[in-house]
């Protein structure tokens, strides 16, 4: 039988601001526990709830950069449940006129075509804190620092097929709420948060398959192992003749599998209710206007300008845009190196894989914008070759200084007096004199790959800085000769 | 709709309330006293009223997005029963 995927994901962003949603304590991450904590973040009797202007700024940002309406008369209501990481006994969260309406987002896929994925809705509420079970036996220590910080929860609709769709849409997100400055992004410190909800139905059907929804997804990595292993286990359990029952589930990476999380016989009731100490959140046009003023350049318009204005192809453009910092460094190697598709390769592959290696973002880059843009200056004047160019690469991200101190200091700069370069070559041929023989008489089938042999040696004997084309050339003529 | 004896169960358990055997059919009797009144206010017609969330005509005012609170961790830890680490301790949960 023939399976068809089907996922919708809940992205819980935490938003950038200085302070708590509600409460004025400091919302950084990290700091002693419960030293963040103020008396409205402990749920005191009492105590009122002052919506943060800064929140809500952040969402209207979301809603307007996903061509979403944005709710103009917002209610906050109460959704009652108790667990100890959340003292008030309920969460305020917004029910039935979130602050988000209806939206979407494209994203890229791998080939390069572009899906459109629906977002349902966003909705502005407060995170709980946290609740450390390892370290007390026989009890549960709480940290309410993170209780009370912004949460932005984005919905999707059931739109995407596939884990690696899924782990697009999030990234997209992701590099979103990053672009827009409303959200840090960092995932391994909770910044964005996933639950997954994943069914299948047999490739046809029109009706939607039950669906489990796995919690807390942490990593793009993660996001796409446990959709898998997710879909498979739904899968393997109705060809047996089970059936999916509706059920929240935990990913466990040590295992790849998810598992049910233990959950009491009857279902959640969360008794919504409007909040009554908080009043309805007018959103006025002004506002708004304000708002989508400060709108920067985002992801998919980028994408599209890249292309555009650099010719480059649609995947490696939406690379390049896929973050503000990446796309801004790319531009200003572009800017002063000249040619981008070269600066696209440099950044995306070399620059790439040195920061892979060396774990950190490119706004940490050892090897600056302008440092790059000014070695690719050299490649294309000619002063080193391509190859030549990784040695000068690396000798900057160790520190070495720009391209141009570099290559003096090491003396790579290119040979392209012909006069020398024949000079090497004479040398190089008097010492293979045998090879020669052989290559003459070789028939022209068996030519090429000796004829690599000698533009090795040469440039082994020049270390590298003779410019291979004229070695190409001359090298061609001596043995033709 | 009138709540039977298990409805009003459930509710007492999720609002985390130890009803005694005693109290629940008195309980369950005041609660369909007040969704009879409710059931009353569903026949008046409310089409073209939009539900009101808050009894005040007024709309929220917003705060400026700045840390005003200092910590008082000391203060707030010394009524809770047990501490430890800076931590409040609970019994222990496992979801």
């Amino acid at each position: 039988m023939q399976w068809e995927v089907v996922i919708g994901l809940e992205i819980h962003t935490q938003l950038a601001t200085q302070s708590k949603i509600f409460s004025g304590s400091a919302t950084t991450f990290g700091s002693e526990p419960n030293t963040q904590a103020s008396l409205i973040d402990l749920g005191m009797p009492g105590v009122l709830p002052v919506l943060n202007q800064e929140a809500v700024r952040m969402a209207v940002k979301f809603g307007l950069a996903i061509d979403a309406e944005i709710g103009q008369h917002n209610v906050f209501a109460r959704k009652n449940y108790f667990y100890p990481d959340l003292p008030k006994g309920y969460q305020i969260s917004q029910m039935e006129l979130p602050i988000v309406g209806k939206g979407h987002l494209d994203i890229t896929l791998e080939d390069g075509t572009v899906k459109r994925i629906g977002v349902t809705r966003a909705h502005l509420e407060e995170d709980a804190g946290k609740s450390l079970h390892e370290d007390f036996s026989g009890a549960t220590g709480i940290d309410l620092n993170r209780a009370g910080t912004p949460l932005l929860e984005i919905v999707s609709e059931p739109d995407m097929r596939s884990a690696k769709e899924a782990v697009a849409y999030v990234k997209a997100i992701h590099a979103l709420v990053r672009y827009l400055g409303i959200c840090d992004g960092n995932m391994a410190e909770g910044s964005l948060r996933c639950d997954c909800n994943v069914s299948v139905r047999p490739k046809g059907q029109v009706e939607f398959g039950t669906r489990c929804e796995i919690k807390n997804v942490n990593s793009f990595r993660f996001i796409e192992k446990a959709i898998n292993s997710e879909v498979q286990r739904q899968i393997e359990l109705i060809e047996d003749g089970g059936k999916v029952i509706q059920q929240t589930r935990l990913y466990d990476p040590n295992k790849d599998e998810t598992r049910a999380m233990r959950s009491k016989e009857e279902a959640n009731d969360y008794r919504y209710f409007p909040d009554p100490d908080l009043l309805p959140v007018v959103i006025e046009n002004a506002f708004l206007d304000e708002v989508r003023a400060q709108l920067p350049e985002l992801p998919p318009q980028k994408r599209e300008r890249f292309q555009e204005q650099f010719g480059l192809s649609v995947y490696d453009a939406s690379v390049l845009a896929s973050s503000r910092e990446q796309a801004d460094y790319f531009e200003k190697v572009v800017s002063i190196g000249g040619d981008a598709k070269l600066a696209a390769n440099w950044v995306m592959v070399e620059l790439g894989s040195l920061l892979n290696k060396l774990g950190v973002d490119i706004d940490q880059a050892p090897v600056s914008a302008e440092q790059l843009g000014g070695m690719l200056l050299r490649i294309k004047d000619n002063t080193i070759s391509g190859k030549i160019a990784k040695m000068v690469f690396e000798a900057m991200a160790n520190g070495e200084g720009s391209a141009d101190e570099v290559i003096e200091a090491r003396g790579l700069k290119q040979v392209t007096d012909s006069g020398a370069i024949e000079k090497v070559l004479d040398e190089m041929l008097a010492a293979n004199a045998e090879q020669v023989e052989q290559y003459r008489a070789a028939d022209e089938a068996k030519r090429g790959k000796m004829f690599g042999f000698f533009v090795g040696q040469a440039m082994k004997a020049s270390k590298g800085k003779a410019n291979p084309q004229q070695v190409n050339q001359l090298l061609k003529s001596k043995l033709e000769g | 709709m009138a709540l039977e004896r298990s409805d009003v169960e459930k509710i007492a358990h999720l609002a985390r309330l130890g009803l005694v055997e005693a109290d629940l059919p008195r309980t369950t009797e005041a609660l369909n006293s007040i969704l009879g009144l409710v059931d009353l206010m569903q026949a008046v017609d409310t089409s073209g009223i939009e539900p009101l969330a808050h009894p005040l005509e007024a709309n929220q005012r917003l705060r400026a997005d700045a840390v005003t609170e200092r910590n008082h961790r000391e203060a707030y830890q010394s009524i809770a029963p047990a501490v430890e680490n800076g931590l409040y301790l609970v019994p222990k949960v496992i979801d």
